[in-house]
């Protein structure tokens, strides 16, 4: 990454998304959901940011907030624009953020949701297009054939429809989709969670490839942390709503310093039968966002958990160049 | 046909050349096309494939539970039941023997975790029927609600479940992913089986209780001594789980063999490749990952001579002509390979 690459193009600053609980007959709210609870990281322009964490952990709130798909509660969104200004999305209206859709973009999990079957490919890859304000079809035609061709499909395939594709080639169709406006920030929810693992290298390998060539940003979400260490640059891992670590990835894996993360690493099954472990499985479950502990979040769970855990609430702490952790202890615990 | 793995001890189960098609209306479907290995008691065998290799069809023929139009179409499946083998493939599905097996002998975790609880009842109430429905297998002695229901409170504290007394009275939906994995769990072992299939019992659910289930399963394997197939596509599980492993791939079984041969010296091609292309906790990052080329074929059109032919870097011109056997290649390692052995299946 070069200098001008280094700045943040995404400054994430406090952000909070409650979704209200309501009851009886007449909606009364009787608590909230705190799925984002006060989440800061940044994304470099030409980076991958990887955003880990269990199910339930805020992961596509996030994302949603992000995209603007939700209004967020509380936060800042601070997104640079291609002409150098810096814009906040979270309060942005309507009108003014209508533009900036082209420059973010979303790639979804679901390969077989997010296309609509009644629409041919050259349709379901165009409409990004046509909603910005390409109305000739043949240009449409055109970019839709290029943009078929840099996901390793054949552009012959535009007229057909998405049930005559497999799960990989629908994600490649997806992928298609979400780079038809030229993004330059791209949010990639579970892309390849319901891929095979076959297919799920080819997708990974083609992610790589294209943000080489089209200098993309990736906020790449997921919750498998072995396709996330293959693919970021950067890791912020999440529990319940909110940020416990966020290091450089391999910083990240050579020294976790928060529990929660070396218990995720420690329960990711190595695909190699002379490294069979069993210590250290975390017990308990995952709290409701409902209704979290007191003090740090992850207390019940953590077998270093003190007095001061169960009171007070730890901060995101910078404990290395550029290595966060909320963990009271996160100097000292040897992991 | 040559028997797989010679052991000392004689096998649970022996599936042979099992075949089990659909007849859509737009063309035939072979989901499992000639696949055969062994069970041997108290064994954990581990069965990998890509999603829709056969693996969901082969474990449902065995208990004669294949959905319609699906037939088995030829192939044994031999069971041993009272020091006698008995071939499932020819009993009938709704027989008095056949509802014996299914549930008593050999139970299923299936793969769709809502299913397999109604939601009218409470969990335990589902359990205590199943332990009343087999209960000749708790002794001699004819048991009562009252005994079905303090056998499933231990069942439910053996699964790890707190609070087991409450717990059997909610209903599958008030439990989270966790919860209810472990209570079907000791439903499945409500009607103490010998043989255990486990279809991708942690797929749908999270890392961190994924690990706890896994380490679950593997104490009851001890305690009970129970067999186990254990079915996934994630070759992580199957290296933590597995002490024997069955590798799949368009309804034919491609390798077999212990597990620490499969991990460490694959003889398959796409075994091979299969290893190679998934990420892991160490190694280089951001750089592409090798690849199997191509996609999976449609199933209407499975091509002909070796099933992998299409895809495989080793691929020689007999194996677009010929079937390749499943034939033992190493002291303990069967592959159908031609780069291995020459003998191809009858036409
Ligand atoms: N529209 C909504 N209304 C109420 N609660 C919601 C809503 N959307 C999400 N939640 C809750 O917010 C929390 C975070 O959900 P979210 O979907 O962001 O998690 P996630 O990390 O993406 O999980 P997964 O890995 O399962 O996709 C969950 O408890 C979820 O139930
Ligand atoms: N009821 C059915 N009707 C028609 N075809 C079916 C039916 N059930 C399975 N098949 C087909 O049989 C083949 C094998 O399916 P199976 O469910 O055994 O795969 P699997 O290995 O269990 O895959 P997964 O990992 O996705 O569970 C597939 O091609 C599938 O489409
Ligand atoms: S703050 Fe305490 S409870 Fe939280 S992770 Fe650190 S040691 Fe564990
Ligand atoms: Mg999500
Ligand atoms: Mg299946």
């Amino acid at each position: 990454m070069n200098e001008a690459a280094a700045q943040p193009l995404l400054e994430v600053r406090g952000l909070r998304k409650f979704f209200p609980i309501s009851k009886g007959f007449l909606r009364r709210v009787v608590g909230h959901v705190r799925a984002v609870d006060g989440v800061d990281f940044t994304v470099k322009e030409g980076e991958t940011l990887g955003l880990v964490g269990e199910s339930g952990c805020g992961k596509t709130t996030a994302s949603r907030c992000i995209l603007r798909a939700i209004d967020p509660t509380d936060g800042e969104i601070l997104y640079r624009t291609r002409d150098g200004r810096t814009v906040d999305l979270a309060r942005l209206p309507p009108g003014e953020l209508r533009p900036l859709r082209a420059e973010i973009q979303m790639i979804f999990q679901d390969p077989f949701g997010s296309l609509n079957p009644r629409m041919t490919l050259l349709d379901n890859v165009g409409e990004p297009l046509l909603v910005n304000g390409v109305t000739s079809r043949t240009e449409r035609t055109e970019r839709v054939a290029e943009l078929l061709r840099l996901v390793g499909l054949r552009p012959e395939f535009m007229h057909r429809f998405p049930h005559a594709f497999s799960g990989g080639q629908r994600q490649r169709i997806g992928i298609a989709r979400a780079l038809a406006t030229n993004p330059r920030l791209v949010v990639a929810d579970e892309p390849v969670s319901a891929l095979d693992v076959s297919v799920q290298a080819q997708v990974l390998n083609l992610l790589l490839e294209l943000q080489a060539r089209l200098k993309l940003t990736f906020l790449f979400v997921a919750h498998d942390l072995s396709v996330v260490r293959h693919i970021s640059d950067r890791i912020a891992v999440m529990y319940v709503g909110q940020l416990v670590e966020l290091a450089p990835t391999d910083a990240l894996f050579g020294q976790p310093r928060h529990p929660y993360t070396a218990a995720l690493m420690r329960a990711v099954p190595v695909a190699d039968p002379r490294v069979r472990g069993q210590d250290g499985i975390l017990g308990g479950e995952v709290p409701s966002p409902a209704a979290p502990p007191s003090g740090c979040y992850f207390h019940p769970r953590c077998r270093f958990a003190q007095d001061r855990c169960r009171a007070e609430a730890p901060a995101l702490r910078e404990v290395a160049p550029g290595h966060f952790s909320r963990c009271h202890f996160a100097g000292d615990l040897t992991l | 046909m040559t028997p797989p793995t010679p052991m000392a001890t004689e096998p649970l189960l022996q599936v042979r050349d099992l075949r089990v098609s659909f007849a859509l209306d737009d063309g035939l479907v072979r989901a499992v096309d000639g696949t055969s290995f062994d069970v041997m008691p108290g064994q954990v065998l581990g069965v990998v494939g890509e999603s829709g290799c056969g693996k969901s069809v082969t474990m449902r023929a065995i208990l004669q539970l294949v959905d319609r139009p699906g037939r088995i179409t030829s192939g044994e499946i031999r069971f041993r039941r009272d020091g006698e083998m008995v071939d499932i493939a020819r009993l009938p599905p709704r027989g008095a023997v056949m509802r014996d097996i299914r549930g008593g002998e050999i139970a299923l975790i299936p793969q769709e975790p809502m299913a397999a609880f109604s939601p009218v009842h409470t969990v335990g109430e589902q359990i205590v029927e199943a332990i009343l429905l087999h209960s000749h297998r708790w002794g001699e002695k004819k048991l009562g609600r009252r005994d079905a229901r303090d056998i499933t409170v231990g069942l439910f504290r053996d699964v790890g479940i707190s609070m087991p007394e409450q717990r059997v009275d909610a209903y599958s939906w008030q439990l989270s992913g966790g919860l209810r994995q472990r209570a079907m769990i000791a439903m499945a072992l409500s009607c103490k089986p010998r043989l255990l299939i486990a279809d991708e019992p942690t797929t749908a659910i999270d890392v961190t209780t994924q690990a706890q289930v896994l380490g679950l399963l593997r104490e009851l394997q001890a305690k009970y001594d129970t067999a186990i197939i254990f079915i996934t596509h994630d070759l992580g599980v199957i290296a933590q789980m597995a002490s024997y492993v069955v590798v799949m791939y368009l309804g034919r079984v491609m390798e077999q063999g212990p597990v620490d041969d499969i991990f460490h010296a694959p003889k398959h091609p796409y075994t091979r490749a299969l290893l190679r292309s998934i990420p892991g906790l160490s190694g280089q990052t951001r750089v592409a990952l090798p690849v199997i080329s191509g996609a999976l074929p449609h199933p209407f059109n499975r091509p002909a001579g070796c099933p992998f032919h299409p895809r495989c870097p080793d691929a020689m011109e007999r194996c677009a002509a010929a079937v390749p056997r499943l034939l033992p290649v190493t002291p303990n390692q069967l592959a159908s390979c031609f780069l291995h052995h020459d003998e191809a299946e009858l036409p």
